[in-house]
């Protein structure tokens, strides 16, 4: 989500004619690419792809013979995670630079919509934390290929005996891992913030209620989100002492995510709300981070954690924070700047049938996933009706695969509606179709190679001047009046 | 105007920036390396060897081809190309020469029996080698970045537009040997 919307917002909306590095942009997109081709090659050879997890922990990872999935295809995991950490750093490298130091005459920093601050954040966020998995990947590697102990001891392996390794810690593994994993959860969330935030402020025709909360919000998050990784490790067998500083440290997330709710409620009360589908999106947005969210607090304390740690209430908290809440984040962000893509609009009413059986399949797959994880249903198991405890939810998992699949189903109208309306959808008549205050939007309908034809235009002011002075908007490109009231 | 011409507000080279975020990304990596190294240390079976007298000789070469690197910049920016090509030139020798000592310092190690890798390696230099080498690679980038822009320097008349460059090559160059320095007393002391 970070390198669709950062490469296509960046310098549409800081006024800028292209990254700071287009060359670095591209091999960034061929890194990406190549890694891609590498990941799902894995799905043709002939042990199979790993087979051990998406979190990829030795010792299964880093033993050719743990499983037919560990050996070619975990050598492809491996390298496909290499690729992609260095597409990311090249990206993030250059989002960063770009947002600084491309800003056009006038956007100074605080002028900046915050869909850009939250790109920014998330570049950090990445550029910082890829490495770290990085070099656990290469531990891994020297672990899996040339004999080292990093990650391995002396275990026993079934129809081998004994490893002559010795003194390696499968942990630290995990130490590594999750100093990259829990960050990656707001390298996702953070670019569909920054886009609910603008759209929300947009169609409810008022400014962003507290911008600089907001910053300071989105602030808040990045330097948490490098502070919590050990939550992820909480029945590790980690010191309790150190696990309730990761208690605390988790539990204070709540704090700048709830600002960020309030913030967007706030905004929302009493506007001139227009419910096009990106906005509808948005809110579905606040809706689900708030669900999955309260959920987080929960799993945040590790003594509930330890009893709920593996089971179904987790696969329903973070895939409804991360997976869904981000994936209506991108929704939201592709209906609204679709008309600046492509000079047309998709189609609202496949637009509307989209959002609500989405949001209401949402609800119906995960809502119950807490009740049977609460039940002591574990995740990760291949099939549940030889556990006398758990037969009793396979009408509840019948009931959710059916779900799903209709939920499936609504992606594919979505995806149909995308690619005819690239070509046969209404055309987009004038400039600023949502009456916006950003730059993008002063652009030509379909922009040409540098984006905009002439001078990049100055910033005089913030982008959430919406109800002002009793003009509905005031683009940022309008110079401050001198009877204007307190300006920003 | 449909150009992409870079148009910046600001005085630092978006170029320079891009490589000053990217340091910090570097910078990372190696947090994560020597935090797992300090984690790793306080635990059981960990084998306890000093670093042969090899990296302190590297680690003065290196020392002083930062010295020399500084020097192509300042003679690029004084227009003074045979002098410029010359302190490229003796930078990329003390970089290859580090590269050696490096490599020779693992084949010591390897000859007091601390073995860096396979069935009887212990973490401990198994750590030395991923941590010196993955510096070593960086390195290896350095001398190349050097490589490249001595050849544009031979096919260059005047040093005006090879002054950016030399010192973006003449920012990584410190930068990796702040890192090995870094790197050096956390081996020796710290770690």
């Amino acid at each position: 989500m970070s390198g669709t919307f950062a490469n296509f917002l960046i310098p549409l909306q800081i006024g800028a004619r292209d990254m700071a590095s287009p060359f670095m942009n591209m091999l960034s997109y061929w890194f990406f690419f190549i890694a891609s081709i590498v990941m799902l090659s894995s799905l043709f050879v002939e042990t199979g792809p790993f087979s051990g997890g998406w979190t990829a922990y030795p010792p299964l990872s880093a033993l050719h013979d743990a499983s037919p999935g560990s050996k070619t295809g975990m050598d492809l995991w491996i390298i496909s995670m290499a690729l992609f950490v260095v597409s990311s750093l090249l990206g993030g490298l250059n989002y960063i630079t770009t947002i600084l130091n491309m800003r056009t005459k006038g956007m100074s920093m605080t002028r900046l919509p915050l869909t850009i601050w939250a790109l920014f954040f998330t570049a950090v966020l990445g550029v910082l934390s890829f490495p770290v998995l990085l070099s656990g990947l290469i531990l891994l590697i020297f672990d899996r290929n040339f004999g080292t102990s990093f990650y391995l001891s002396d275990i026993y392996v079934n129809g081998v005996g004994a490893l002559s390794n010795e003194g390696g810690s499968a942990i630290l593994y995990q130490h590594l891992f999750w100093f990259l994993g829990h960050p990656e959860v707001y390298i996702i969330l953070l670019p569909a913030m920054g886009m609910v935030s603008e759209i929300i402020s947009v169609n409810s025709r008022k400014p962003i209620f507290g911008y600089m909360a907001m910053l300071g919000s989105l602030f808040a998050i990045a330097i948490l989100a490098f502070l919590v990784w050990a939550h992820h490790m909480f029945v590790t067998g980690l010191n309790p002492f150190l696990g309730s500083v990761f208690v605390l440290l988790t539990l204070l997330i709540a704090i700048p995510s709830g600002i960020k709710v309030f913030n967007w409620l706030t905004t929302l009360w009493r506007g001139n709300i227009r419910f096009t589908p990106g906005m509808l999106f948005a809110i579905g947005f606040v809706s689900l981070f708030i669900s999955g969210g309260l959920t987080g607090i929960w799993l945040g304390n590790a003594a509930l954690d330890i009893y709920l740690h593996d089971s179904y209430f987790v696969v329903a908290h973070f895939h409804i924070v991360m997976g869904v809440a981000s994936m209506f984040g991108m929704f939201a962000g592709v209906y609204h700047w679709f008309p600046k893509m492509y000079g047309r609009y998709l189609n609202n009413s496949l637009g509307y049938i989209h959002f609500w059986i989405t949001l209401a399949g949402a609800y119906l797959i995960f809502w119950p996933m807490h009740y049977q994880g609460l039940a002591g249903m574990p995740r990760r198991y291949f099939d549940f009706s030889i556990w006398e405890s758990f037969k009793q939810f396979a009408e509840l998992n019948r009931f959710i695969s059916t779900v799903a699949m209709i939920v499936f189903a609504t992606q594919i109208l979505f995806l149909i509606n995308f690619f005819y309306s690239i070509f046969k959808g209404r055309k987009v008549t004038v400039l600023n179709p949502w009456e916006s205050n950003t730059l993008e939007w002063t652009t030509p309908i379909n922009p040409g190679h540098g984006n905009w034809p002439g001078e990049i235009p100055e910033v005089h002011r913030w982008p959430y001047d919406y109800g002002k002075d009793g003009h509905d908007f005031i683009t940022q490109t309008t110079p401050v009046g001198e009877d204007e009231s307190g300006t920003h | 105007m449909a150009t992409t011409q870079i148009e910046s507000n600001n005085k630092i080279h978006p170029y320079k920036m891009l490589l000053w975020v990217g340091f910090g990304s570097i910078v990372m990596m190696f947090a994560g390396l020597t935090s797992a190294y300090i984690v790793k240390k306080s635990q059981a079976n960990w084998l306890e060897f000093d670093l042969p007298n090899l990296f302190w000789f590297s680690t003065l070469v290196i020392l002083v081809s930062s010295f020399t690197i500084q020097m192509a910049v300042k003679k690029a920016k004084a227009g003074e190309m045979d002098q410029y090509r010359g302190f490229l030139s003796v930078t990329a020798i003390l970089g290859i020469t580090f590269i050696i000592l490096q490599l020779r310092g693992f084949q010591a190690l390897e000859l007091q029996n601390v073995a860096l890798t396979g069935v009887r390696s212990n973490s401990a230099g198994s750590f030395l080698l991923v941590i010196a080498g993955l510096h070593l690679l960086h390195l290896v980038g350095g001398v190349i970045a050097i490589a490249v822009i001595s050849l544009k320097a031979r096919a260059a008349k005047s040093s005006t537009n090879q002054v950016l460059s030399v010192e973006l090559v003449a920012s990584y160059w410190h930068f990796v040997d702040i890192l090995w320095i870094y790197l050096f007393v956390f081996l020796n002391w710290v770690g």
